[in-house]
């Protein structure tokens, strides 16, 4: 298969083309413009619809209805602009409607910066939007794993009829790599829940987030969290990299996977025994992997380009059966693997 | 084989063109590559740099820190990143846009008056950047002048194709300089 | 015995939980009728947002589709350019369309998104339970302006029909309301032109209709009636404000 050098915003855009994504509904934000400018330049060739939202509110809702009729629909933003979104998710998500949202992630609170950042995390895998629901999100790690998890996240939430999230950041969104892609998707599964026109062949379809009795609620949520279940059960995904004989486990996704396994390979080629944990998927965060890769550990070192996020579920899942330390740069700045060479040192790296 | 090159000088010079150029010529050798621009609201005139990296080996970070090669276009560059040079790294420096002379001792410094040789030939307008790619080959030995020949030809767009042979004579002006 | 009047089969034949008195369910039954008479229910889909109109999916014998306050022509939007051959309408009250959604109406107006949008207009937050709306009367008293509408506090209603006509994108601005026989009669003609513009491939079409809020009024619904005529169309003048159809003929 033939290797392209692609921008990794622009090759998710492709990948999004190629798993049949029909409608794509966005609004300008640095670091993921490209995503957009791709999908304007060649969705309508695709057939498909791309169309610039007056805002990211209008965006998300614009890809509910379009959800709602059966097709396969996306979104992308970085952080601020995912903040707007909030709201169409949460109703997306009540409404068991499928759909694919992408978050180019940058520096924050607030406009916060344009650098890469991986401080949505929380907002990601346990807050966006009210409500008692979860979001599958995807953390790839290089421009193919962007092409590849996008792929997956569209049969993902039509699977489950559930929002699905990649979440990425400005560098993975603007670093080039090679990327092979798979070929156009053909077959899609029925969605007999579509509310597409009934054709006056069936009872009404409705797409509906609201339920006034608490009990039918209740029930609606219940059963949401089955399916969750399956996925916590069936679909977590890590990488585990030199872990086997490891004395240090640094735990990092995305972009920080990549300095922190250059890292790894640095302490090795000094004789410490570092390896690497990298979950693929955060929300469910992939808890017999991470368990299975710190058997063998005396301690857990946790990079990320945050204050500290995803520490709190490496600790959950490891149920705190090692000690875990915390290396982390912020607001854009991107951790060197000398840095975190200098951490996993300073831990003892026991030669 | 493995080059962590740092190009870098004001926005407008081609240094993500240049860098584009050094990736695809990696693709072209089947090699593992990277390419990471700096990016911010400024267009033009302000600071502009592209982390490259090419291996036989799959990537950790693709941001590069500590370059084996340098490629500067500008004063500013070249103060900002000399000190962040492996020792027995290459630095390329575009000596018509640069009036200080590097005083590290521990890498070799190649001055191309890349910006000035554009002028004399109205087939190298605008391909100082690619004159200075043509040093960083010959020096480095790090793609022939055929992958470099086929990234072009990859990388330029058909209705442009008559820019490949401005191109090629760039590379070639850079790889004879001997200044 | 012949039939006069029958509940259109594009309604569902079940008790809606509007107060007795308001007038959605006249709305209800015209935008049904509607449907009936073009024969299009199967081709159709609702969207009806947050507001007390919020449970028409119920309703609807079309496919209906619940969306956030104020985001309805974004979802509408969203439907009609996965499905353009559908027609697609939405049923939104003043709060939602002329507060909360404004960006949203302005846009998918200005896009000239072939849509209808029902816009029902009783100057009030009914499902809340009697707020102030965008298009609360000077003077009017709500829950949240208790000694009547203050202009210098809270400014002044917005008039979406006058508004929305300059756009290009619009097809369609009319205003009508439904407090009496004849202009019921008018209010079923105008949504029928909508639906036809639609059809036509025209663009946005807009009925706004002055409705009735006795429970939030404090009012018996013969005098909420009357207000709309004394009170409401005097700041809300009835008229066709934009109409693309009748340009085409005046040229």
């Amino acid at each position: 298969m033939e290797r392209n050098l692609m921008k990794g915003n622009e090759a998710l855009a492709e990948a999004a083309l190629r798993a049949g994504c029909k409608c794509f509904f966005g609004y300008p934000i640095t670091p993921q413009t490209e995503i957009s400018a791709y999908l304007a330049k060649n969705m309508a060739k695709a057939g498909g619809v791309f169309l610039q939202a007056e805002s990211e509110v209008a965006a998300i809702n614009m890809v509910l209805g379009a959800a709602s009729t059966g097709v396969r629909a996306m979104t992308s933003s970085s952080s601020p602009g995912v903040s707007l979104k909030s709201e169409g998710v949460s109703y997306i998500a009540g409404s068991d409607l499928p759909c694919v949202i992408i978050n180019v992630q940058r520096g924050g609170p607030g406009l916060g910066g344009i650098q890469p950042s991986q401080a949505d995390y929380w907002q990601a895998t346990k807050a966006l939007g009210h409500g008692d629901y979860q979001l599958l999100v995807y953390a790839p790690s290089s421009v193919q794993e962007m092409v590849d998890k996008v792929t997956l996240a569209f049969d993902m939430a039509d699977a489950y009829r559930m929002p699905v999230m990649i979440l990425a950041d400005g560098l993975l969104g603007q670093m080039m790599e090679p990327v092979t892609f798979p070929e156009k998707k053909t077959d899609f599964i029925e969605k007999p829940w579509a509310t597409d026109g009934h054709g006056g062949k069936r009872k009404h379809n409705i797409t509906n987030s609201l339920y006034l009795k608490p009990e039918e609620l209740e029930k609606s949520v219940v059963e949401r969290f089955k399916r969750y279940d399956e996925i916590k059960a069936k679909h977590t995904e890590a990488e585990l990299y030199l872990t086997e004989d490891a004395d240090i486990i640094v735990t990092a996704y995305g972009a920080t996977a990549r300095v922190a396994k250059s890292a790894v390979n640095l302490a090795r080629a000094e004789g410490i025994k570092a390896g690497l944990f990298r979950p693929i998927t955060l929300w469910p965060f992939p808890v017999n992997e991470i368990n299975e890769a710190v058997k063998n550990a005396k301690v857990i070192l946790d990079v990320e380009m945050s204050m500290g996020q995803m520490i709190e579920d490496v600790k959950l899942a490891t149920n705190c059966s090692k000690p875990v330390e915390f290396y982390g740069r912020t607001g854009g700045v991107i951790p060197t693997p000398a840095e975190v060479l200098e951490q996993i040192k300073k831990l003892g790296g026991a030669k | 084989m493995n080059y962590d090159i740092l190009l870098a000088g004001f926005g407008g010079q081609g240094i993500l063109f240049a860098g584009k150029i050094l990736a695809y010529s990696g693709l072209m050798d089947s090699k593992e590559v990277s390419w990471l621009p700096s990016y911010g609201p400024e267009m033009r005139g302000g600071t502009c740099n592209c982390s490259v990296c090419i291996s036989d080996e799959p990537i950790g970070s693709p941001l590069v820190v500590n370059p084996n090669v340098l490629v500067a276009m500008n004063t500013p560059s070249l103060e900002k990143f000399i000190g962040t040079v492996q020792p027995g790294g290459t630095v390329i420096v575009d000596s018509s846009m640069v009036d200080i002379k590097v005083e590290r001792t521990d890498v070799k410094v190649c001055y191309v008056p890349a910006t000035e040789l554009t002028s004399t030939d109205p087939q190298l307008k605008g391909g100082a950047n690619i004159i200075l790619m043509g040093k960083l080959i010959a020096e480095t030995g790090m793609f022939t002048t055929d992958t470099i020949k086929a990234a072009f030809e990859k990388v330029v767009p058909a209705k442009r194709a008559h820019l490949i042979d401005n191109n090629l004579k760039a590379i070639k002006t850079g790889m004879e300089y001997n200044g | 015995m012949a039939v006069v009047f029958e509940r259109p089969k594009a309604l569902v034949d079940i008790p809606t939980h509007y107060c007795p008195g308001c007038t959605h369910g006249i709305i209800h039954r015209l935008v049904a009728e509607v449907i009936d008479e073009m024969g299009i229910e199967g081709d159709t889909i609702g969207v009806c947002p947050v507001g007390c109109s919020v449970m028409a999916y119920d309703y609807f014998g079309c496919d209906m589709i619940e969306a956030a306050h104020g985001r309805a022509p974004a979802t509408a939007t969203g439907v009609k350019r996965a499905m353009p051959d559908k027609f697609v309408f939405t049923y939104q009250g003043d709060g939602d369309l002329a507060a909360i959604g404004t960006a949203e109406t302005v846009h998918a107006a200005t896009r000239g998104e072939n849509i209808v949008v029902i816009f029902v207009n009783n100057t009030i937050y009914g499902m809340t339970g009697g707020q102030m709306a965008p298009t609360t009367l000077p003077g009017q008293v709500t829950q949240t302006t208790p000694f009547g509408r203050d202009t210098n506090v809270q400014g002044y209603p917005v008039r979406m029909c006058e508004m929305l006509s300059t756009l290009d994108g619009v097809a369609l601005a009319q205003r009508v309301t439904v407090n009496s026989v004849p202009h019921i009669r008018e209010a079923k003609k105008a949504i029928r032109k909508a639906f036809e513009n639609q059809k036509n491939g025209l663009g946005f079409s807009i009925v706004e209709i002055l409705s009735t809020c006795p429970t939030n009024w404090g009012m018996t619904p013969v005098d909420a009636l009357k207000r709309v005529e004394d009170e409401m169309i005097p700041y809300y003048p009835l008229g066709v404000y934009k109409d693309k159809t009748a340009e085409e003929v005046n040229k």
